[in-house]
């Protein structure tokens, strides 16, 4: 059927997708990889998810309830790995997969079957890291951020631990090294670098962020290994190292990893705004000098998850004052997303919503951010649910709410159904209002002073805990909505136009039909 | 809707169809990982499952580069693919470059800021005074705890300069064998080949017999705190890559001899050359680093 429609504007000759199970094994076709990712972040999503309600219902109220206290810090642990190396990140390499070759107009990736083995390692990675949870000792328990001394108190998990992160690390990097290789080796003739979507540019950096910062992370735990069972003294005082370098080194990868957490976002959010605001995206280079900007920076501000743990004053100022000043490259690119609605002819899809909803309250993340910038305010803030806040509302209502919204923008251009839009504004509404009741009160409970990853608390915080615990169901409710929405959309549905939105610009809405055949761009397009 | 234009049809980008290879790897990969998890956490049985999984991975990889050699010499790769291969190969290298920076930058922090704070430096002076009232000995050090026990480090300007003499004189032969491929000179590029695989090879057996007199005669171990965990990491990570370094020269030589590459066309040839100098260059810092100042 694909291939009828695909003949009105593309001679694709290609091979259809193989047959049965097995084509989803050994494919090495970017839109089934693509699929892959997104349906495997997807899973982990929920089961991400499964933990974090595990965690608001034993905080629904003080005293200890359901769980006991190792393994709600198991809970909190595995929550953060899960949706960090397991949902957001897979999710964005499987938009990458998806969307760069179309975008830029290659056939497929440039090294097509280590693109497959980059995705063929995730699930046994989190095979590895989920069996934990049935070891000895249990699933590691000393935060997804791994400190040294706590985290060599791990039971068998903790080899385990180690190299589930080697594979995830291995995974990334190669998925790295093929989305640099795409981008600078398979753009089609005229595609220069200034013309490429902002999507392919903020994923082009971020792809950089990960080959730089993945093998770090490698080196730091493999000296954790190395520290518990073969005797080395990396983080130990006794033998003149230093449990603090292990934060060193791990924050040297964590800060440009929440980065490259946030940046594929950015080109989502810069794709989608211009669509429904029927205007250009305002000041395009500025974005990629921005998005440049925010990597660079993003290197020299580790040390800003450590103001408290006793660094010399002229470290502190350093890093106070540089992370500061990545504020202003992230508020160019607020301004260029508001420039581009002014006076523009907006409508609200749901796609739309998304992002809108992204713009307000990415920004509040950020401003907690500037908050916990300054280093002797951190000081207060450090380690309590205010961090959580703020953490949050960039991940959550940033990273994961510019998923969703990638993924009601370009689902009909990969299923060729439209999304049923009542559902689509539902899912909204419920995700947004209770988002809020989740997380805005986390800033109050922080702020009071309540410490994070416990199990237990004052009767002090109890109030606004049970709020919060009540918007986490609400949102986490909401989110099998929203699986619901996909599933529907997948199996039918109101048939999408091929270029899908009135205003949709680029290659994969203006050269391709919806759906997209399973070989596009066999021939390179013409760039105008 | 745009009209589609029609180019360079004919040198089209070669796209495999479907491979079984990546997913044998991860299977190796996961047993090697979980056998030898199960073995650090006290089931021996784990050593064996874990040498099951390095095999699975090694059987893969030869297959995998096998599809992909004889394709190359079946001429599916326009030179388009090539610079995928170059850039490929270019990143993993500087991957490998940030691994080595994270060693590298626990030996600096240790050396110049950690070690100093525990002596008293800085605001560490009632650290000192208080937990470590005895320690006042500065780099090279097991720590406050003396950790290991007492030893002696390898003086650069031994076994450590020769080594250095040894790497870069491959880095010299690699190249003259490299200049004898343009050249078209077969014998010239397996003679000189031979020589860096063998000049590598000597390079691991000379850190093998350091390793061996660290352990028995100056008790210089990995558990000899900071320095001895630094030392032994970094130069172990290095002889490990020289090891596969000179096992890929070693697989070049073998498709030389079988009369692969061309004068114009030797991707491989270089992209192992690369990672040949790389692993020089990282001698380099070490030799200068952890045994030299
Ligand atoms: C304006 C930009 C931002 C600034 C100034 C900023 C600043 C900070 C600071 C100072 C902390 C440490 C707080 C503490 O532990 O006491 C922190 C924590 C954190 N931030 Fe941000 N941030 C910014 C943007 C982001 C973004 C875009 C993300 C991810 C998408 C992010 C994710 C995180 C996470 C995950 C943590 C907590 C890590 C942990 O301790 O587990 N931040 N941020
Ligand atoms: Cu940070």
């Amino acid at each position: 059927m694909s291939e009828a429609v695909a003949h009105d504007i593309h001679d694709d000759h290609g091979h259809g997708p193989e047959k049965g199970l097995m084509r989803w094994v050994y494919t090495t076709n970017h839109k089934d990889i693509g699929t892959l990712y997104l349906l495997f972040s997807l899973a982990m999503f929920i089961f991400g998810g499964a933990m974090a309600m595990i965690i608001r219902a034993e905080l629904f109220q003080p005293g200890m309830q359901l769980v006991d206290p190792h393994f709600f810090n198991q809970m909190t642990t595995m929550h953060a790995l899960i949706m960090v190396f397991g949902a957001v990140m897979p999710a964005f390499v499987g938009l990458a997969n998806w969307l760069i070759p179309m975008m830029i107009g290659a056939p497929d990736m440039a090294l097509p079957r280590m693109n497959n083995w980059s995705f063929w390692i995730l699930p046994f990675a989190f095979a590895l890291m989920s069996a934990t949870l049935f070891m000895e000792g249990g699933a590691p328990a000393a935060g997804w951020t791994m400190y040294a001394p706590l985290v060599l108190q791990t039971g068998d998990a903790f080899p385990f631990l180690i190299f589930a992160i080697h594979l995830l690390g291995i995974s990334s990097v190669m998925g790295a090294i093929n989305i640099i290789a795409t981008i600078m080796n398979m753009r089609a003739p005229g595609m220069t670098l200034m013309k490429m979507p902002l999507f392919v540019w903020t994923w082009f950096i971020t792809a950089y962020l990960l080959i730089a910062v993945m093998p770090v992370f490698a080196g730091a735990v493999t000296m954790l290994l190395t520290d518990k069972f073969f005797g080395t003294a990396f983080f130990s005082a006794a033998g003149g190292g230093d449990p603090v370098l292990y934060q060193h080194i791990f924050w040297f990868f964590g800060h440009p990893e929440v980065y490259i957490m946030i940046l594929p976002a950015f080109g989502i959010i810069s794709a989608i705004i211009p669509t429904f605001a029927r205007k250009p995206l305002f000041g395009y280079s500025s974005m990629v000098y921005a998005t440049a900007s925010i990597a660079f920076l993003s290197f020299v501000v580790w040390a800003h998850h450590m103001f408290t743990v006793g660094m010399p004053l002229a470290g502190e100022l350093f890093f106070m004052y540089a992370t500061m000043m990545i504020a202003v490259p992230t508020g160019v690119k607020i301004f260029n997303w508001v420039s581009t609605m002014w006076k523009g002819a907006m409508t609200f899809e749901t796609p739309m919503l998304f992002a809108l909803a992204f713009v307000v309250l990415f920004t509040i993340g950020g401003f907690s951010g500037l908050m916990l910038a300054i280093t002797p305010v951190d000081f207060q803030y450090h380690d309590t649910y205010f961090v959580v806040a703020h953490f949050h509302y960039v991940l959550v209502t940033g990273a994961v709410y510019s998923i969703i919204a990638a993924a009601y923008y370009w689902m009909p251009k990969w299923t060729g159904h439209m999304y049923n839009e009542t559902a689509g504004k539902i899912h909204f509404w419920w995700s947004t209002i209770s988002v809020n009741v989740l997380f805005f009160p986390q800033h109050f409970l922080g702020l009071a002073g309540m410490p994070r990853r416990i199990p237990d608390y004052s009767v002090q915080f109890a109030d606004w805990n049970m709020v919060s615990s009540i918007g986490g169901f609400a949102f986490g409710l909401a989110q099998i909505y929203f699986c619901w929405i996909v599933y529907k959309t997948i199996k039918g549905g109101e048939k999408a136009t091929d270029q899908v939105w009135e205003g949709a610009t680029g290659l994969e809405f203006e050269n391709l039909p919806s759906p997209v055949p399973y070989h596009s761009f066999t021939t390179a397009p013409q760039i105008r | 809707m745009g009209k589609m234009a029609h180019a360079h049809s004919d040198d089209s980008y070669y796209v495999p169809h479907g491979t079984k290879w990546p997913i044998i790897g991860s299977i190796g990969l996961t047993t090697a990982a979980a056998g030898f998890s199960n073995y650090l956490n006290g089931h021996n049985a784990g050593f064996t499952v874990m040498f099951g999984g390095l095999l699975i991975i090694t059987y893969m990889m030869y297959r995998w580069f096998g599809q992909v050699i004889q394709e190359s010499e079946d001429g599916y790769y326009n030179d388009q693919v090539d610079v995928s291969f170059r850039m490929g190969m270019g990143w993993f290298i500087f991957s490998e470059v940030m691994f080595f920076a994270a060693f590298f930058g626990a030996l600096f922090y240790a050396r110049a800021l950690s070690l100093p704070w525990l002596l008293g430096e800085g605001d560490g002076v009632l650290t000192n005074i208080y937990l470590w009232p005895l320690f006042d000995e500065g780099w090279p050090s097991n720590g406050p705890a003396d950790l290991g026990g007492d030893f002696q480090t390898i003086p650069a300007w031994g076994l450590p300069a020769i080594n250095t003499l040894v790497l870069l004189a491959s880095g010299v032969t690699v190249t003259f064998a490299h200049w004898a491929l343009k050249k078209d000179n077969r014998k010239g590029l397996i003679a000189w080949l031979t020589a860096t695989i063998i000049l590598g090879y000597f390079f691991v057996y000379l850190q093998a017999t350091e390793y061996l007199h660290a352990y028995n005669d100056l008790n210089l171990t990995m558990e000899s705190g900071i320095y001895g965990s630094t030392f032994f990491m970094l130069t172990g990570f290095h002889g490990f890559h020289v090891t596969m370094g000179a096992t890929m020269l070693l697989v070049i030589l073998v498709r030389a001899i079988k009369g692969h590459f061309t004068s114009q066309k030797h991707f491989a040839f270089e992209g192992v050359a690369w990672y040949w100098h790389f692993v020089d260059v990282v001698w380099l810092g070490l030799f200068i680093f952890v045994y030299w100042i």
